[in-house]
C-alpha cells in the first residue's frame, strides 16, 4: 500500500458526480479539515477529495438577504464579504481550529456539514435555520437539488435540514443557499463575577423570560456573561433594563470592542485550547446543566457553559461510558486518545431510520464512512 | 375538478367492515365513526373542491392509542390519512374511500410548561392559538401565527410546516420545533428531537417537519416559546406605483431593520377590502403594512429609519399609529382581506415563492396572465420574505371556471418557479401541487424523497398520493402494493 492515498480535487459539480459515480472504495470528504480530528494515519488509508476547487460565491444580494456560494469558499472569505454590506451569518459559526488543533482554512460547506452554530443560536437558531437550499452529489453520484433561494419553502421533504449537520457522511454538498442577516451594529456584555454554574443558569433563565434580546448567555472560570445587541438606541435601553432588574448582582458593562474579543473566545472554547484532555460537547435542559456539570467534575477536568446552560463544554478524563451515563446527549469533539463512538449511539427505530437514511444517500457506504460512527 | 386521486383499493373497501371492527376492538367505543352520516364532515378540506368521504374515521386521546391504530392499519393494509384540523388549503387531509382518518382533535393537552428552560409540551391536537393562549399568562408567547390559528392545530402546523405574519423575524414552525413524539407507519412510537437544543446527530426532526403526513403521525410536540415583547406597532404606507411599493420592502431589509411583518395589498385587493371592511387605506395601487416591536422608544427608532426609507420613494401617504386603536385600524383591512375577497366570489389562494427582488417583475406579470386567463386575481402576502398569496378569483356555478382558475393558477406556480422561487412557501403540496412539482424538481430530486418515503413507510399507506407526482410515484406506490 502507498503512503499517502490519492488526493481527488474536482473542479466543477459534474466532476464530482463522475467520481462518485465510478467509486468502488469509499473517499474521506475534507472541507478546511478544521471540524473534524480524523484518526492517525487516516490519510494513509483512504483517499481524499477535498472541496477547495469547487468554491467561490455564486450570487450574494443582500436585499434579498441571500447568498448562494460553493462548498469550498473559505469561511473567512465569505464573513467579510457580508460584513461590507453590513451583514453576518447570525448563527456566529465558531473557529475549531484552536480545540482541534487544525490548520487549514474554514470553508462554508465544513460549516454546514457540521451545522455550526456559535453563542447567539440561543436566539438566532443554528447554522440549519439559516440554510435555505443546497445541492449536492450523493453516495450514487446523482445530482440533486433541495430547497432553495427564498425564505419560506415548504416545497417536498427538506433534505437541507437533513445535510445540515451529516459530516460529509450521506453526500458531498456542491451549492449552499444561506440567509443573511444585518450585522447588529452594537452590542454590550454585562459581566457577573464570583457566580456559580447554578446561580448562572438561574440568572440565565431569568434574562432569557425578557424580552431584551439576550443574544449570548455564557459562562466560564466563576463568571456569568450575558450579551445584548441592537441598533444603537436599542441596546442603550436594554442594557439598562437588564442592569436595573439584575442590580442585585452588581453587573460590570463591557463595551463592544471588548465584547467582540470576549463572544469570538467563548464562541472559539479558547478556554479549552491549550488542554490535550478529551473535549465533550453536551446538550441538556438548561436547568439540569449545573448537576451534570458537578457530576462531570468528580471525575476530574473542568465544564463551561453556553447557550444559557444548554450547551456544556467539558474537558477531562471521563469515559465515554462515565459521561454519557451523566449526559446522554454528549458527543466527543476532541479523542486524544479516546476510542468508541463520538456520537451519541442511537438505539431502537430511530437508530434503523438512520441507517435506512445512510443506505438511500449512500448505499455502497463511500461517502466519509466511521465519521459519524457508521 | 383537474386533479385525479388513483383509484381506491376496492379489496380494502370490501374488507370495511372487518377494518372497523377491528378499530373497535383497540379504542374505546366513541373513537370510530363509520357511519357514512358523520364520516361526511370529514370529507374535505379547506381545498372544498375536492371531497371523498373516507371508510372510517378514528378519534384517539392517547400516543398508545395511535400506534395501536398504526399497528393495525399497517398489518391489514389500510391507507392512513392523518387529519389535524382540516384547514389544508392544498388537500392535504383529503380522505380516500378506502382510508382510515386519524384525526388528532381530541389529543389536545398541555402537558408541561417550563419557561426556565423555554419551551411548552403539548399533544398535538391543541391548536395554534390555544398554545399561545396557554403561555399568555407567563409572559411567553409561540411565534408561528398561521391566519387559520383559531382552527389550525399543531400537528397540521408541523407537518405542512406553517409559517404566519411574524415568521420574518421569528421563522416557521421548523425553526420554533424542538421535539416530536411520532408514531411510524409500523406503530412504533419514536422521540425526534427533545428539549435540549439538538440535534447532535442526523436532524430526524428537520426531515420530519413539513412531511405533509407522509413520514408518521406526530402526537406530541415541544415547541420553543420566546418572552412576549413589550409593545409592537404598524405603519402604513401607500404607493402610487406597485414596482416602488417592491423597492422600498427591499430597501427596508437592507437597512439593518427587521420588521415583525412586511405585509403587501395591492389596488384589486384594496379595492375589495375598502368595499367590505371600510378599512379607511389610501386609494393607490399598494400598500405595505410593516409591523416593529420593543419598547415605545424602540418602535419610535425604528419607524424613524422606516420613515426615512419610504420618504425617498414618494409614498402617497405614510399612517403612523398612535395608540392600539389606530393600530388595529391599519391592521384591518388586512385582517379582513381573504373575507373580503369572499364576498367577491369564490377563489383559490396560492402560496409561491418569490425572491424579494422578483417581486415587482412577478406582480407585472401575474397582471398580464390574468388578462390572458380573462379571472381577476388579487395580491395579498407577505412581502419581507417574498411568499406571495395570489387570489384567483372564479365562479364555481359557471361549469368550466374552476378549470380555467386552476390553469390560470399552475402557470402562476411556474411564473414563481422560473424566476427562482418556489411552488408552496407555506401552504404545503398536498393535492393542489402535487403535479406541478416536476416543474421545480428534476426527476432524481424528487426520487430521492420518494425513496425517503419507501424507508418510512414501507407500504405506502400514509397520505399517498400526495406531494408527489402520481406518474413519478406510481412505481413506489405500485411496488409497495405488491
Ligand atoms: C383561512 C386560512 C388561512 C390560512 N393561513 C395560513 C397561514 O397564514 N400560514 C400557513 O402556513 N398556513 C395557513 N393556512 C393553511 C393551514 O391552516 C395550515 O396548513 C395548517 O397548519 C393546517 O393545520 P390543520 O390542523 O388544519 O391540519 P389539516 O388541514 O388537518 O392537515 C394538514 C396536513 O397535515 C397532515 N397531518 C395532520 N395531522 C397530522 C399528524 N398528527 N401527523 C402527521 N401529519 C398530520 C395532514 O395529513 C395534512 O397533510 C390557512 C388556511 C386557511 C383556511
Amino acid at each position: 500500500m502507498s503512503a499517502v492515498q490519492d488526493l481527488l480535487a474536482p473542479t466543477t459539480e459534474a466532476e464530482l458526480a463522475a467520481i462518485i459515480a465510478d467509486r468502488r472504495r469509499p473517499l474521506r470528504i475534507i472541507g478546511g479539515g478544521t471540524r473534524v480530528q480524523l484518526p492517525p494515519g487516516d490519510d494513509m488509508m483512504i483517499d481524499r477529495l477535498t472541496t477547495t476547487r469547487l468554491s467561490g460565491v455564486v450570487t450574494y444580494s443582500p436585499g434579498e438577504m441571500t447568498l448562494i456560494a460553493r462548498p469550498g469558499t473559505p469561511l473567512p472569505e465569505i464573513e467579510a464579504m457580508l460584513a461590507a454590506e453590513g451583514q453576518a451569518l447570525a448563527f456566529e459559526p465558531p473557529d475549531l481550529r484552536g480545540v482541534l488543533g487544525g490548520h487549514g482554512a474554514p470553508t462554508l460547506g465544513g460549516m454546514v456539514a457540521a451545522n455550526a452554530s456559535g453563542p447567539r443560536r440561543l436566539m438566532a437558531g443554528a447554522c440549519r435555520d439559516h440554510l435555505l437550499g443546497v445541492r449536492f452529489v450523493d453516495g450514487r453520484g446523482r445530482v440533486i437539488k433541495n430547497g432553495g433561494r427564498v425564505m419560506k419553502n415548504v416545497t417536498g421533504l427538506d433534505l437541507s435540514k437533513l445535510l445540515a449537520g451529516s459530516y460529509g457522511t450521506l453526500a458531498v454538498l456542491t451549492e449552499i443557499v444561506l440567509k443573511t442577516l444585518p450585522h447588529l451594529p452594537a452590542r454590550a456584555t454585562l459581566v457577573f463575577a464570583d457566580m456559580n454554574r447554578a446561580q448562572a443558569v438561574r440568572l440565565f433563565s431569568t434574562a432569557l423570560a425578557t424580552p431584551f434580546d439576550v443574544t449570548g448567555a455564557a459562562w466560564r472560570d466563576g463568571t456569568a456573561y450575558l450579551r445584548i445587541e441592537g441598533l444603537e438606541k436599542q441596546l442603550i435601553y436594554r442594557r439598562d433594563r437588564l442592569l436595573a432588574l439584575l442590580a442585585a448582582h452588581a453587573p460590570q458593562v463591557l463595551d463592544d470592542a471588548a465584547t467582540t474579543a470576549l463572544w469570538r473566545g467563548l464562541r472559539d472554547v479558547t478556554n479549552f485550547a491549550g488542554s490535550d484532555a478529551p473535549l465533550w460537547r453536551i446538550l441538556a435542559k438548561p436547568t439540569d446543566a449545573p448537576a451534570i456539570c458537578t457530576a462531570l467534575h468528580a471525575l476530574g477536568g473542568a465544564t463551561s457553559l453556553d447557550w444559557g446552560g444548554g450547551l456544556i463544554w467539558y474537558a477531562g478524563p471521563g469515559s465515554a461510558a462515565q459521561v454519557r451515563a451523566l449526559a446522554p446527549h454528549a458527543t466527543l469533539i476532541r479523542r486524544a486518545g479516546l476510542t468508541g463512538p463520538a456520537f451519541p449511539p442511537q438505539t431502537g427505530p430511530l437508530a434503523r431510520l438512520q441507517s435506512g437514511l445512510r443506505q438511500t444517500f449512500d448505499p455502497a457506504g463511500l461517502l466519509n464512512p466511521g465519521l459519524m460512527d457508521a | 375538478m383537474s386533479i385525479a386521486m388513483p383509484a381506491p383499493n376496492q379489496d380494502v373497501i370490501a374488507r370495511g367492515p372487518q377494518i372497523v371492527a377491528a378499530l373497535q376492538a383497540v379504542l374505546p367505543a366513541d373513537a370510530v365513526i363509520h357511519d357514512p352520516q358523520e364520516t361526511r364532515a370529514y370529507e374535505c378540506d379547506a381545498l372544498t373542491a375536492y371531497r371523498c368521504p373516507p371508510l372510517a374515521v378514528v378519534l384517539p386521546r392517547t400516543t398508545a392509542q395511535v400506534a395501536a391504530i398504526m399497528r393495525l392499519c399497517n398489518d391489514m393494509g389500510v391507507p392512513v390519512v392523518p387529519r389535524g384540523a382540516g384547514t389544508s388549503l392544498a388537500g392535504g387531509a383529503l380522505p380516500t374511500a378506502d382510508c382510515v382518518i386519524l384525526g388528532t382533535m381530541r389529543l389536545r393537552d398541555v402537558l408541561e410548561i417550563d419557561t426556565d428552560n423555554r419551551f411548552i409540551r403539548v399533544q398535538s391536537g391543541i391548536t395554534n392559538l390555544a398554545v399561545s393562549a396557554e403561555l399568555e399568562s407567563h409572559g411567553f408567547f409561540y411565534a408561528p401565527d398561521p391566519s387559520s390559528q383559531l382552527a389550525c392545530t399543531i400537528a397540521g402546523n408541523i407537518a405542512m410546516n406553517s409559517g404566519g405574519a411574524h415568521c420574518l423575524k421569528y421563522g416557521v414552525t421548523t425553526n420554533n420545533l424542538m421535539g416530536a413524539t411520532v408514531v411510524l407507519s409500523t406503530g412504533e412510537i419514536v422521540e425526534m428531537g427533545g428539549p435540549e437544543a439538538g440535534p447532535d446527530g442526523l436532524d430526524m426532526l428537520g426531515l420530519f417537519c413539513g412531511s405533509e403526513g407522509q413520514l408518521g403521525v406526530v402526537t406530541e410536540a415541544i415547541l420553543r416559546i420566546l418572552p412576549r415583547p413589550e409593545g409592537a406597532r404598524p405603519v402604513l404606507i401607500g404607493f402610487g406605483d406597485a414596482e416602488v411599493a417592491g423597492e422600498c420592502v427591499a430597501n427596508i431589509i437592507r437597512s439593518g431593520v427587521i420588521p415583525v411583518a412586511i405585509e403587501y395589498m395591492d389596488e384589486p385587493c384594496l379595492r375589495a377590502v375598502e368595499s367590505f371592511a371600510k378599512a379607511g387605506y389610501p386609494t393607490c395601487n399598494a400598500v405595505l403594512i410593516v409591523e416593529v416591536e420593543g419598547s415605545a422608544d424602540e418602535i419610535a427608532d425604528q419607524i424613524a429609519r422606516i420613515r426615512e426609507i419610504a420618504d425617498a420613494l414618494n409614498p402617497v401617504e405614510f399612517r403612523e399609529s398612535r395608540n392600539a386603536d389606530e393600530a388595529a385600524k391599519i391592521w384591518k383591512g388586512r385582517k379582513s382581506a381573504f373575507g373580503a375577497m369572499g364576498k367577491l366570489g369564490d377563489y383559490i389562494c396560492l402560496d409561491g415563492t418569490v425572491p424579494v427582488g422578483q417581486l415587482p417583475y412577478t406582480l407585472r406579470r401575474i397582471g398580464e396572465l390574468s388578462r390572458e386567463h380573462g379571472l381577476e386575481v388579487a395580491n395579498v402576502f407577505h412581502a419581507g420574505d417574498g411568499n406571495m398569496h395570489p387570489l384567483i378569483l372564479f365562479n364555481a356555478n359557471q361549469p368550466g371556471d374552476l378549470a380555467r382558475a386552476e390553469a390560470f393558477g399552475n402557470d402562476i406556480l411556474r411564473l414563481c418557479v422560473e424566476v427562482g422561487g418556489c411552488l408552496t412557501g407555506e401552504h404545503g403540496v398536498g393535492i393542489e401541487k402535487r403535479d406541478l412539482m416536476s416543474t421545480q424538481y428534476a426527476p432524481d430530486d424528487l426520487a430521492i424523497q420518494m425513496e425517503i418515503k419507501d424507508l418510512f413507510d414501507p407500504q405506502w399507506l400514509l397520505n399517498a398520493a400526495k406531494v408527489f407526482p402520481l406518474q413519478a410515484s406510481a412505481a413506489h406506490r405500485g411496488r409497495a402494493a405488491e
